[in-house]
């Protein structure tokens, strides 16, 4: 034995064992034996990430307060009759009386109805505009608009970030020199200065073209803020992503995978790109609000979606000019847009707190 | 420290080139020339205006030749108004820079005393009540806070007038619009480096010494923390300078904000050109100066 060939130290606190045998030992019993046994399952890192996640309850209240928000915009257009471009008819009659209604109010024209024939109109929730449209049903489409304009956004974002940044580190050297210093020019150009000069010019450019296609109804305000986000906004993805690429692809599993003779393609999507996944769901999460940030200032600027469809910033523009006289109008989408972009930044916080245990 | 110095340069050299070509082409790439009004000219006025203004060369040409102008400091003539824009541009940039110099002063002071305050009393109520109101600051668009501001106290109040710049206090509710999601930002920023600061070993060292407990925070903790801070001033202009075009619009603030929201709606496309360029220089320069000044406060930075 090595222990007993060594020479203890006259110093050494270590217990002899050669001066036991075994009698001087008990064996443990079986209820001794159980105290070792592991006795919570093993969980996955999404798992023990989702736990995390559930004990912080202001991220919770905003899951809750998101999935309200959707629900009601996916719920609501099916049972209010009332479309966001329609002015208000009574009897296939254009109502001129239903301009700018208060909450819950029916235009004269509507009551005589209501009246005349005995049966119930929807009420108008938020009232009407200026034009007589249901206030209620333009906020749902507002919210429509500006939700997935933020998601679309996002996911382009995310996508263009990650192929990009996944590349340059990846491959490093020449490559990721020549990239890096692309993106670094990206960077530095002031981006919501381009965003507006590329929506003039797209503006004047795809009006005529756009009549007709799928796009129109977006406008090519919209188009051009795509265009500029996948252009402008995804140099700070495709930053994060090179970084986190470069410090795992150091990692023995990389090498292992590299040795056994696998593609560069399936290191990527197989080894590296799922340990990022924490990194790229939290800056998706925190995309969104940026991008619906980014659109209502834009339609505040008149750059946004096209009339008659609507968007939250639009609406808060629109309502500027009547802010003394109905002011709801232009609180109500302006409390929408605070809400949701509230909810989406403190689940991302909550998220990164879950998820990027690296950071603590 | 100096060849750092010179490859931020020119890069910012390289970055505003590329603005003035993504400017001068995207303008150029709008259909219909700058002389189709609504009531017909003749072709053959159209054509000396032309002549006159360049624009009967070839794009490049005229690229080399818009260049050369505004690096003689000629910035072109006002399609809209006729007059030059670089003399309506300096008197309206003024304005601006009032507005937006007190608001980027009032969010770098109170962002960083709030955050400091949060991060002294962590987990207590002051941190929490801070960080309530941080977190609802950056979640609002200026132009919402602004339009709110001005529907709550001009509209409702009426404790200030709606329109116009003309005396100091009105430059209240503007500043505050603007200054709000730069000083929420700062507060946290400030926050967490204050905190980092606080938990080094030179902070034991210096209350195990006996230094008074005013003197580790303001000289040792602080000091330090502000560091961060530094990096968001270039951020910060920019944030200043886009978010004073629709504050400027909403209180009727003629400065160069409302002028570029103005100049877009009348389609006054030498004047969006200038303006573009202008600001994105003045963006560059200001991210240019924060990695510099970071680097000398900082010789921790490692040079890349």
């Amino acid at each position: 034995m090595e222990n007993t060939e060594m020479k203890k130290s006259l110093l050494s606190a270590q217990v002899d064992l050669s001066k036991f045998s075994s009698a001087n030992f008990e064996k443990a019993t079986d209820e001794e034996k159980r105290q070792q046994d592991v006795m919570g399952e093993s969980t996955t890192f999404f798992k023990d990430g989702m736990r995390r996640l559930r004990k912080n309850p202001l991220a919770m209240g905003s899951i809750v307060v998101l999935a309200l928000i959707i629900l009601i915009i996916i719920i609501a257009p099916h049972i209010v009759p009332y479309s966001y471009d329609q002015i208000i008819s009574v009897n296939g009659v254009r109502d001129k009386g239903s301009a700018n209604l208060g909450f819950f109010m029916y235009s004269d024209r509507e009551l005589q109805y209501m009246r005349e024939t005995g049966e119930d109109l929807f009420p108008h929730i938020f009232g009407t505009d200026s034009l007589g449209r249901d206030y209620f049903i333009r906020v749902i489409y507002g919210t429509r608009v500006s939700l997935s304009v933020g998601i679309i956004a996002a996911i382009m974002v995310v996508l263009i970030g990650i192929i990009y940044g996944s590349i340059a580190g990846y491959f490093g050297g020449k490559v990721d020199l020549i990239m890096m210093r692309i993106v670094d020019i990206i960077y530095s150009l002031p981006d919501m200065l381009i965003i507006i000069l590329i929506s003039v010019v797209l503006k004047e450019n795809l009006a005529g073209k756009l009549a007709g296609t799928v796009f129109s109804k977006l406008g090519a305000n919209m188009i051009s803020m795509f265009i500029v986000f996948g252009l402008l906004y995804w140099v700070s993805m495709a930053r994060l992503i090179r970084g986190q690429i470069l410090t795992i692809k150091n990692n023995e599993y990389v090498l292992a995978a590299r040795c056994i003779g696998t593609s560069n393609g399936k290191i990527l999507r197989k080894h590296i790109l799922p340990n990022c996944l924490s990194v790229i769901i939290i800056t998706t999460a925190l995309q969104i609000p940026s991008a619906i940030f980014t659109e209502s200032y834009l339609a505040f600027l008149g750059l946004g979606v096209s009339e008659p469809l609507s968007s939250l910033g639009s609406l808060a523009n629109d309502a500027r000019a009547g802010m003394q006289s109905y002011p709801a109008r232009l609180v109500i989408p302006a409390l929408i847009i605070c809400l949701i972009v509230l909810a989406l930044n403190l689940l991302g916080d909550g998220l990164r707190d879950a998820f990027d245990t690296k950071l603590d | 420290m100096a060849k750092y110095i010179a490859k931020r340069i020119l890069l910012a050299i390289v970055s505003i080139w590329i603005i003035t070509m993504i400017t001068f082409f995207a303008m150029n790439a709008i259909p219909g020339g700058p002389f189709n009004k609504e009531k017909a000219t003749s072709p053959a006025v159209i054509a000396t205006l032309e002549a006159r203004y360049n624009l009967d060369k070839p794009v490049g040409e005229q690229y080399v030749l818009y260049m050369k102008n505004l690096l003689h400091g000629d910035w072109g003539i006002s399609l809209h108004s006729g007059r030059p824009i670089w003399a309506d541009m300096i008197s309206k940039f003024s304005v601006s820079a009032k507005l937006g110099g007190r608001a980027a002063i009032v969010a770098i002071i109170i962002g960083i005393i709030l955050g400091a305050i949060a991060a002294l009393n962590r987990n207590k109520l002051p941190d929490r009540l801070i960080i309530f109101f941080t977190t609802l600051g950056t979640a609002m668009p200026s132009f919402v806070l602004a339009t709110l501001l001005l529907l709550v106290f001009c509209v409702r109040l009426g404790w200030f007038p709606v329109v116009s710049l003309s005396s100091e206090p009105n430059y209240t509710l503007p500043v505050i619009a603007l200054a709000v999601y730069p000083m929420a930002y700062i507060t946290r920023l400030t926050k967490t480096s204050m905190l980092d600061a606080l938990n080094q070993d030179y902070i034991r060292t210096a209350r195990a010494k006996g230094v008074s407990k005013v003197k580790v925070i303001f000289l040792h903790a602080l000091r330090n923390a502000l560091i961060p801070v530094i990096t968001y001033v270039g951020p910060m202009v920019a944030y200043i300078l886009t978010g004073s075009m629709v504050v400027e619009n909403i209180f009727t603030i003629g400065g160069l904000g409302s002028t570029f929201v103005t100049s877009i709606t009348n389609r006054d496309y030498t004047t969006i050109m200038a303006v573009t360029i202008f600001l994105a220089i003045l963006m560059v320069v200001a991210n240019l100066l924060t990695d510099i000044v970071y680097k000398f406060v900082d010789p921790r930075i490692k040079l890349d």
